[in-house]
């Protein structure tokens, strides 16, 4: 899928007018919205955590060459393999070389970004291979072939009706009649359908939350144990993960990990975290025999030195879209790439270009909830602010409403001017609105009056009527 | 300080739209001992061009503001928006210009939003002698709040309004969806998210709105309006100077002689 | 001959990305070496620990107590008994409270396999690594965290892995002098018994989706059960 951020005006109204989609978004108060804040609230460190975790993260940005290459030492050290890649295509050729390399036919997947990212699934079937997703959400959303709306919750734009009529389109195999209303139909029957599937698979694959320096770990964060079954029951286990997943060691992957949940769905911690450290050893029952962790570059290390470089501590809980008003009301698909909301908005303009995302950024009123609520501290919305910069310079934003705003700002610099107008202009508006109070339509405001009334202004502004005031009071000097 | 010399930062939509807070602003101050004076050569903060990207034109209004406003004591603002644009982006426009870099700081630290200036520097626990009946909610509006830290103050001299009863409103830190140029260039999306919060507004039987900035309060009392809610909109400063008399955001002037 | 022309290929065009990805964040960063490199180096000699929650600083008891909170809040059930003797009993128990059959697949660890299952007429057991229609299993555990309420898992040829995933029931053995109180304790543990194992495991109660309208549901893929068997004297 290529990036569709372009049309994000199109599709935000397309995806207002869709009352589901409503109704699904409006899930995340309650689900993560309140049990973020109930769980917080019982760690009083929490803000404290942020910051270190923030601290260590920036840190390891600043060593980042460093932390990778001894991550791969220690990977090797253990018998896996790494594999760099600069680009999409060369993520995509080193997994299919390694599936290749087995004879893989069915590949099992964990929820991961990063696939989405590199377009890793229609590749591998393109080339012969059948990826199957096992995460619920991302299932449910290959099943119907569409991006994940959510980085933690793919398939949150839909309700129960849209998965039971993706279930029953795809499972043809099992009885037409059966009950598929209750969420407990939908997980058993996927759990039934996947535990094939996880059995059948010749090949593994799964991101990393962490890529852990000290031990060449890559640690997987899940809340149904599919990442698990993906790695442990097939012969070849590939990790594919962005360079900036690295992080020193087993500490501070506690320090983050304290975080991450709490931000992400609220809970304490996750139900499984599972770190991996090389293949099968010698007598152990179980595990797979290889074990290759492929790491992506793809424009990240081109943000380290920017003012988008606070983007790379994200850690993709997901807190800022769950908290963002703006994705509340679009949902994901509207930002039309991998990464939605408001870390989309920061990351994605550095990684698919300016010319494609640039709406993204001016998505947001900055109101500043995502910041609030990042754990690791990502200044979002300064970072939308650096990309509208890039945007203003580029001359990319809409050409009407850069001649207002220069038209404005001339004024604006301009007090005498400026004042001649504002009360020229408030005088006349004040008459015409006195009776009514508001206006339900007006010349030039036709985005502000489509939705709402225009409070009238008074009759004078407050400087015309603050100088008739200080007159008034001025001893008479007659 | 005994009587500081205060500047006036009105706020352009303040200067347009509803000089009532202005004047509000001025008694409130006058009230807190401070002696007020209003530039003439002010117009706005800057904001729409700086949340356009536009850092030149930015720059340009920003040198005009710090100029006019050098040499108060402080500079106040009925606006926790543009207080924060004074407050914290103003040094961070500056931060590679060596002249204007500690001009613009220095404006900064002296910079304040209204309400909170009046309860953290000059010590208003309360207002006296002012009244106003009314079920009355309050919306937090997201500069203030996060960049300035506007939450208790307002509600703390709410309290002492005689016949003022604040409800809390639910999701009262969530964005207005004016946000500035934001609800011109997306009026779709900001249509919804102060649909939203009108929503919640009228599900506490409120008849009074008050919140710390216009934009936001035009944004919604022009939703409230639309909707033929009755719920009536003021800026806080209006309430607690007591300049009740004149008509609500969006509402008609009184028909002279009832 | 072709194919291994084809992988050295590759080997270069690896290494050239890797240099290339290296070099470029060197490149960004405006460095060759970063002022904070020995820093780093004593970071990852020293693994020091960041900042611990109070919740965990607490005495050997109520840590006991804490645990159980926390591991019952993630809908893990949790068992108390005496003595080690008491566990082959105990588990029949949690079978048959919830109507399942008297079989279970034990992990070969002798801390396991040690113990009394002979007592347990009715119960058969098998050993070794989980397949799909082993219904239960048990295990060990290398600690069990107090602070969430977690158990710390880890691979080794005597504890395989998919005991802990696959069957729908997964029930574990913890003495009680194995809880500790936070993640750091529990690497500790392992960093003393050398080599890091394969594979860690945490796991804070049964596996659970949220994925469909935001309502949690127990055992998506992994176990519909985690029942913890708590030993207060291991002795």
């Amino acid at each position: 899928m290529k990036p569709q951020s372009h049309l994000f005006k199109e599709n935000a109204k397309k995806a207002l007018n869709d009352a589901n989609l409503a109704r699904a978004l409006n899930n995340m108060k309650a689900g993560f919205q309140d049990k973020r804040r109930a769980t917080i609230a019982k760690l009083p460190e929490f803000q404290d955590l942020r910051d270190q975790a923030r601290d260590l993260k920036n840190h390891t940005l600043e060593n980042l060459d460093f932390y990778l290459s001894r991550f791969e030492d220690r990977v090797t050290e253990k018998g896996g393999h790494v594999h760099w890649a600069r680009t999409p295509a060369e993520a995509r050729e080193a997994v299919l070389e390694i599936c290749r390399s087995v004879d893989a036919k069915t590949v099992t997947k964990g929820k991961s970004m990063v696939t989405e990212e590199i377009g890793l699934n229609d590749f591998l079937i393109e080339s012969g291979l059948t990826p199957i997703e096992t995460d619920l959400g991302e299932y449910i959303i290959q099943l119907r072939h569409e991006l994940p709306s959510h980085i933690i919750a793919p398939a949150i734009h839909l309700n129960k009706e849209d998965v039971a009529e993706t279930f029953r389109e795809n499972h043809t195999q099992l009885d037409p009649n059966r009950r598929l209303d209750q969420v407990q139909d939908f997980t058993d029957e996927a759990r039934a359908i996947l535990r094939q599937k996880f059995q059948s698979a010749d090949v593994g694959i799964t991101g990393a939350n962490f890529l852990i320096a000290e031990t060449g770990s890559t640690v997987i964060v899940t809340n149904e144990g599919n990442g698990d079954l993906t790695q442990v029951l097939p012969k070849v286990h590939i990790v594919v993960a962005s360079i900036e997943k690295t992080i020193p060691t087993l500490e501070d992957s506690a320090t983050i990990l304290r975080v991450l949940a709490r931000s992400a769905t609220g809970q304490e911690y996750s139900t499984y975290t599972t770190f991996s450290t090389g293949p099968r050893r010698p007598g152990d029952l179980d595990g797979p025999e290889q074990f290759h962790v492929v790491i992506l570059d793809n424009g990240r290390s081109a943000l380290l030195g920017t003012e988008a470089q606070d983007t790379l501590r994200c850690i993709r809980c997901g807190a800022c879209m769950n908290h963002c008003p703006v994705y509340g009301s679009v949902g994901g698909h509207a930002y039309g790439w991998v990464v939605p909301g408001p870390i989309g908005a920061a990351l994605d303009p550095g990684l698919i270009g300016l010319e494609e995302a640039h709406d993204l950024p001016n998505a947001s009123t900055f109101c500043g909830k995502c910041a609030e609520v990042c754990p690791m501290k990502i200044p979002l919305p300064k970072i939308m602010h650096h990309w509208r910069v890039k945007e203003h310079e580029a001359k990319l934003s809409p050409p009407r409403f850069r001649q207002g705003l220069a038209m404005w700002a001339w004024f604006a610099r301009r007090p005498r001017l400026y004042r001649l107008g504002a009360n020229a202009a408030i005088g006349m508006l004040g008459r015409l609105g006195a009776k009514r109070g508001r206006f339900a339509k007006l010349p030039l405001a036709g985005g502000w009056t489509a939705h709402r009334d225009l409070p009238a202004p008074s009759r004078g502004t407050f400087q015309q009527q603050w100088a008739r005031h200080k007159r008034s009071q001025a001893p008479s000097s007659s | 300080m005994d009587q500081p010399r205060v500047g006036l930062f009105v706020t352009c939509l303040v200067d347009l739209f509803r000089p009532v807070i202005g004047f509000s602003a001025v008694a409130l101050l006058e009230r807190a001992g401070c002696q007020v004076e209003v530039p003439t050569d002010q117009t706005c903060c800057g904001q729409p061009a700086y949340n356009a990207g536009d850092l030149k034109n930015s720059r340009s209004i920003a040198q005009s503001v710090i100029r006019a406003f050098e040499d108060f004591d402080y500079i106040v603002a009925p606006s926790g928006s543009c207080a924060g644009m004074l407050r914290a982006h103003y040094p961070d426009l500056f931060k590679d210009d060596p002249e204007w870099s500690p001009r613009a700081n220095h404006l900064a630290q002296r910079t304040h939003e209204l309400i909170s200036f009046l309860v953290d520097i000059r010590g208003m626990a309360s207002v006296e002698n002012v009244g106003f009946e009314a079920q009355a909610t309050y919306h937090d509006s997201c500069s203030g709040l996060r960049e300035l830290g506007v939450k208790a103050q307002p509600r703390r001299l709410l309290a002492t309004v005689e016949g003022l009863d604040l409800n809390e409103l639910p999701g009262a830190e969530t964005c207005c969806g004016f946000g500035g140029t934001f609800c011109i260039k997306y009026p779709d999306i900001s249509n919804r998210m102060v649909a939203d919060k009108t929503a919640d507004i009228t599900a506490t039987g409120a008849d009074l709105l008050l919140a710390g900035d216009l934009g936001c309060l035009m944004n919604m009392a022009g939703k409230l309006k639309r909707e033929g809610s009755t719920t009536q909109a003021r800026h806080v400063a209006e309430v607690l100077a007591g300049m009740t008399e004149g008509p609500a955001i969006g509402e008609p002037e009184k028909a002279p002689g009832t | 001959m072709g194919q291994a022309q084809a992988l050295s290929g590759t080997v270069i065009v690896m290494s050239t990305a890797r240099d290339q990805i290296l070099g470029g964040i060197r490149k960004s960063l405006g460095r060759e070496t970063s002022p904070s490199r020995q820093e780093a180096e004593a970071r990852l000699a020293n693994h020091p620990r960041n900042l611990i929650p109070q919740r965990a600083h607490v005495a050997v008891e109520e840590r006991l107590e804490l645990f159980v909170a926390q591991a019952t809040a993630a809908a893990a059930s949790v068992a108390r008994v005496r003595s080690l003797d008491e566990v082959p009993g105990a588990v029949s128990s949690f079978l048959a409270g919830h109507n399942l059959p008297q079989r279970v697949k034990l992990s070969p660890d002798t801390f396991i396999t040690g113990l009394d299952w002979d007592g347990q007429p009715t119960l058969e057991t098998d050993t070794g690594k989980a397949i799909d229609s082993d219904l239960a299993s048990v295990t060990g555990a290398v600690a069990g965290i107090a602070e969430t309420g977690t158990l710390m898992l880890a691979s080794g040829t005597d504890r395989p892995t998919t005991l802990n995933f696959l069957p729908d029931n997964h029930i574990v053995i913890l003495p009680a002098d194995r809880i500790v109180g936070v993640y750091e304790d529990g690497w500790d543990k392992l960093r003393q018994d050398g080599d890091l194992p394969r594979t860690v495991n945490f796991i804070t109660g049964p596996s659970r989706t949220g994925d469909i309208e935001q309502t949690i549901q127990l055992g998506a893929h992994g176990p519909r059960r985690l029942h913890i068997i708590v030993v207060e004297d291991a002795a």
